[in-house]
């Protein structure tokens, strides 16, 4: 993402330094302080642990850990050496864990990162793991989003711990995320148990001063022991779960001791506590100074299986307690179980008592509102001052220059009124803002195309449906056999732009080299298609929006699936790819004299390089403008041509 | 009391906010003074509006309660404003003065306000500076220091807890040999134009 971010448009220091981060994260200088995002603390501690093989599938906040794995595998490839480790961006989350849960059979240690939601598609795997139990350590990264920065839910994914039954730790800042990473290999190992790294995007994205300890050899090759334990037939779940829990018995005993649960004071506290977890600890701690609170804080660090006993003597010890986590109650009401199997007469402050809300990322601001409440002081802080002026909104757009905009426009010209357009996850989705709005519907990764099975069937509006070829790899190949099978009629589109593109450009299958930089087998939409039975495929170049067009009023006519493959490189590679090769980038320009202003190029298209001079005029900002030229196809009156270059 | 600086950072996605916050974070690894750096990427770097903050000292949070912002820097006027909450009347507001205007003008029917009306608004709440770092910026040589130049500026507004020499160095040392001295340039160009 940050090769992306700078080679796009920003400064060309930050690519350097991201080069010269990368030799500092695989130094063996002990004691060093470097300063690393929480991401890459994670993916220092992994090597720090000695970590053999990292599988992921990109998500934000996630993508870091990962692409930290991959640019240090690359580099040791162009260098023709061995990074230590092995490195895959799997196709999907699920078969990423199985990647890793195999290794971690052979004795490997493994680590397996991903976003909330895409625990959601690994949890079938993820749910039977803690039945089997791992052998070398297994570290699975969850980051969930609270606010939904950039995700379609804020799920706290600590319940999978519950849930599943796995170990959990949460960190609180970057330094304690590569601790964490770096210790929970050794509580993954002896408890046989996989463990839940759990994050949110405000640690993930947050860098902080690291201290450096040794890096760690890895094992590198493992051996399967085979054991008939590990095939999960009825009769063998029904003798491991009872195992599973006696492993959680162990788990707790590690919790009472764990150095990540600890109890901190600040002033003179007598009988006041507050329980907190993750990132918000960090408030709860600069808000409680500030606001010069007597209050004694247990962290826990450690939160599945939570240490029992020494929370019951935190209960025990206090008349009133607040509980601060983001998300749901998940400590509240465990505390709340406690309180009342130990009789414990004592207040609980929290979400339930409305001080604290179920939604959305904490803040400071939060924090301290609730404590000058439940405290009854005064806020330190000055009124935040609201602006008499409107600021207009800057939401992310598609780029310009992109693909998938073309694709877009081409279809509203192709298809019928009420059509109706299922979308996925990726930049396309961006597709719903004005004035494309071409965004109807949106679950997660691949519900496009099952969804649309699901339109033909309940509405006789035609369906024309999108998803990214990253996404059709993910999960969008199920749907498609879905549709042909039952034949069901409807236009599913792949728009392949040749890249994982929202989350920083990571390989998949379609891409003829893999997450170590090695060169790997590139699997053609096109051909997997043909394979799934669809008998109508119309492949075609989104920048030539008149054929475009005509091949979509084609595939909307046939009877029955049919899928459109839109085929164009994202536009910040191409772009990239013409700084490197040196070649010129063709600028365009407005000829202000056959200009009608009849507003297709904004109004229609909408690609962010054209503006309305304050005259009403439109103008292209050559400083956005990527060269695609396509708003002199969508020109009606011929008053866009190529003039100049970048 | 405990001594804490808090800054925000703002801009547009691809402006090089997200690395002026980094290197600001390592210059105070540099100087050996606690640092928290907070960002949001994701969504926002498709021509989003990006806010990163930067807290020093005796921290523990890597986000700063409302009101409490010892600087505001912006790449952008209406991105200043916009983040208008973090400031109060000690407050330095630093901001480029070359407007990008959202799409959301051009298709949504949005206003951007008059860039003098957003000027007068920051300084009726807080120290406004206004410096034009993208003059700046191509006078030392290329476009893309724009964000050295302001990082001058923030150096020379005095609320760093180490010298101007330390972030130069530390910018220094992350560029690459040949674009050494466009970056100098453009951040003692950023520190002139803060010290009247």
């Amino acid at each position: 993402m940050l090769f992306f971010f700078y080679h796009t448009q920003g400064n060309c220091a930050s690519f350097t330094s991201m080069v010269l981060m990368m030799s500092e994260i695989t130094e063996d200088k002990p004691g060093k302080q470097i300063l690393l995002l929480g991401n890459e603390a994670i993916t220092r501690g992994a090597l720090e642990a000695g970590i053999d093989v990292a599988t992921t599938y990109p998500g934000t906040p996630a993508s870091e850990i990962a692409d930290t794995f991959s640019a240090i595998a690359k580099e040791a490839t162009r260098q023709n050496k061995d990074p230590g480790f092995y490195f895959q961006y799997s196709v999907n989350e699920k078969v990423a864990l199985e990647v890793a849960a195999a290794a971690s059979f052979c004795g490997l240690r493994s680590l397996t990162c991903m976003k909330h939601v895409g625990l959601n598609v690994a949890s079938d795997t993820f749910m039977t793991y803690m039945y089997v139990g791992c052998r070398g350590g297994h570290i699975i990264v969850s980051a969930d989003d609270p606010y939904c920065h950039s995700s379609q839910n804020e799920q706290d994914n600590r319940y999978y711990a519950l849930f599943g039954g796995a170990p959990m730790l949460e960190p609180t800042t970057p330094q304690e995320a590569k601790e964490m990473t770096r210790i929970g290999f050794d509580i993954s190992e002896k408890l046989s148990l996989p463990l839940l790294l759990r994050t949110t995007t405000r640690l993930n994205h947050a860098r902080g001063p690291i201290t450096l300890h040794a890096l760690q050899q890895p094992r590198k090759k493992g051996f399967f022991k085979k054991d008939p334990l590990l095939v999960t037939v009825p009769a063998t779940a029904r003798a491991k779960h009872p195992v599973l829990l006696k492993q959680l018995e162990e788990a707790e005993k590690i919790s009472e001791k764990s150095p990540f649960n600890e109890i901190i004071t600040i002033g003179k506290p007598k009988d006041v506590g507050i329980v907190t977890s993750g990132v918000s600890y960090t408030y709860v701690k600069e808000m409680a100074e500030e606001l010069n609170l007597n209050v004694k804080i247990l962290k826990l660090g450690m939160t599945h299986p939570i240490p029992r006993a020494m929370c019951e003597k935190f209960i025990s010890s206090c008349s009133s307690l607040v509980m601060v986590e983001e998300l749901e109650p998940f400590l509240e009401n465990q505390f709340k179980q406690l309180a009342y199997d130990i009789g414990a007469d004592v207040k609980i402050y929290g979400k339930s008592t409305g001080h604290f809300s179920r939604l959305y990322e904490y803040t400071p601001d939060i924090v301290v509102d609730a404590f000058s409440k439940i405290f009854k002081v005064k806020t330190p802080f000055p009124k935040p001052i609201q602006s008499t002026l409107k600021a207009p909104r800057r939401p992310p757009s598609l780029c310009p220059g992109c693909p998938h905009r073309a694709t877009y426009y081409a279809v509203k010209k192709a298809a019928p009124k009420d059509t109706v357009y299922p979308t996925d996850i990726g930049c396309y989705t961006l597709g719903k803002e004005p004035p494309l709005e071409i965004a109807d519907v949106l679950l997660c990764m691949g519900s496009n195309a099952g969804m649309a099975c699901g339109f033909s069937v309940a509405t006789d509006q035609k369906i024309i449906s999108f998803m990214g070829d990253s996404t059709f790899f993910h999960s969008g190949i199920p749907p498609i056999i879905n549709a042909v099978h039952h034949n069901h009629d409807v236009v599913i589109t792949v728009l392949d732009n040749r890249t994982t593109a929202m989350t920083g450009h990571q390989p998949h299958p379609g891409t003829p080299y893999d997450g170590m930089g090695r060169p790997a087998k590139l699997i053609k939409v096109e051909d997997v298609v043909r394979g799934c039975g669809i008998e109508h495929i119309e492949i075609v170049d989104p920048n030539k929006i008149k054929e475009t067009t005509a091949a979509f009023k084609r595939a909307i006519e046939f009877k029955g699936p049919s899928v459109v493959i839109s085929k164009s490189p994202c536009i910040l590679l191409e772009v990239q790819r013409k700084r490197k090769a040196k070649e010129e980038i063709q600028l365009y320009q407005i000829n202000q004299e056959i200009c009608k202003r009849c507003k297709t190029c904004i109004g229609r298209f909408g690609c962010p390089a054209l503006y309305f001079a304050e005259d009403g005029s439109v103008h292209i900002d050559a400083a956005q403008c990527n060269g695609c030229g396509n708003c002199a196809q969508v020109c009606p009156f011929g008053a866009i041509s190529a003039e100049g270059t970048q | 009391m405990k001594k804490k600086t808090s800054i925000v950072l703002t801009g547009v996605g691809g402006q090089g906010v997200i690395t002026a916050a980094n290197l600001l974070g390592k210059a105070a690894v540099n100087a050996k003074v606690g640092v928290f750096v907070s960002e949001i990427h994701g969504m926002a770097q498709r021509g989003g509006a990006v806010v990163c903050t930067v807290r020093m000292g005796d921290v523990s949070s890597p986000l700063l309660p409302s009101g409490t912002a010892d600087v505001l820097m912006s790449m952008e006027p209406v991105e200043a404003l916009r983040n208008i909450c973090y400031v109060n009347k000690k407050t330095k507001v630093i901001t480029d003065i070359n407007p990008i205007i959202p799409f959301t003008v051009a298709v949504g029917g949005e206003q951007y306000p008059k860039v003098e009306e957003i000027f007068k608004e920051l300084s009726a709440h807080a120290e406004l500076f206004t410096v034009d770092a993208l003059k700046i910026a191509k006078d030392a040589g290329a476009i893309i220091t724009k964000n050295t130049v302001m990082l001058g500026a923030l150096a020379a507004s005095g609320v760093l807890p180490f010298t101007s020499d330390v972030l130069l160095e530390t910018i220094l040392e992350a560029v690459p040999e040949k674009y050494k001295d466009v970056n100098k340039k453009a951040f003692d160009g950023g520190m002139k134009a803060i010290k009247k």
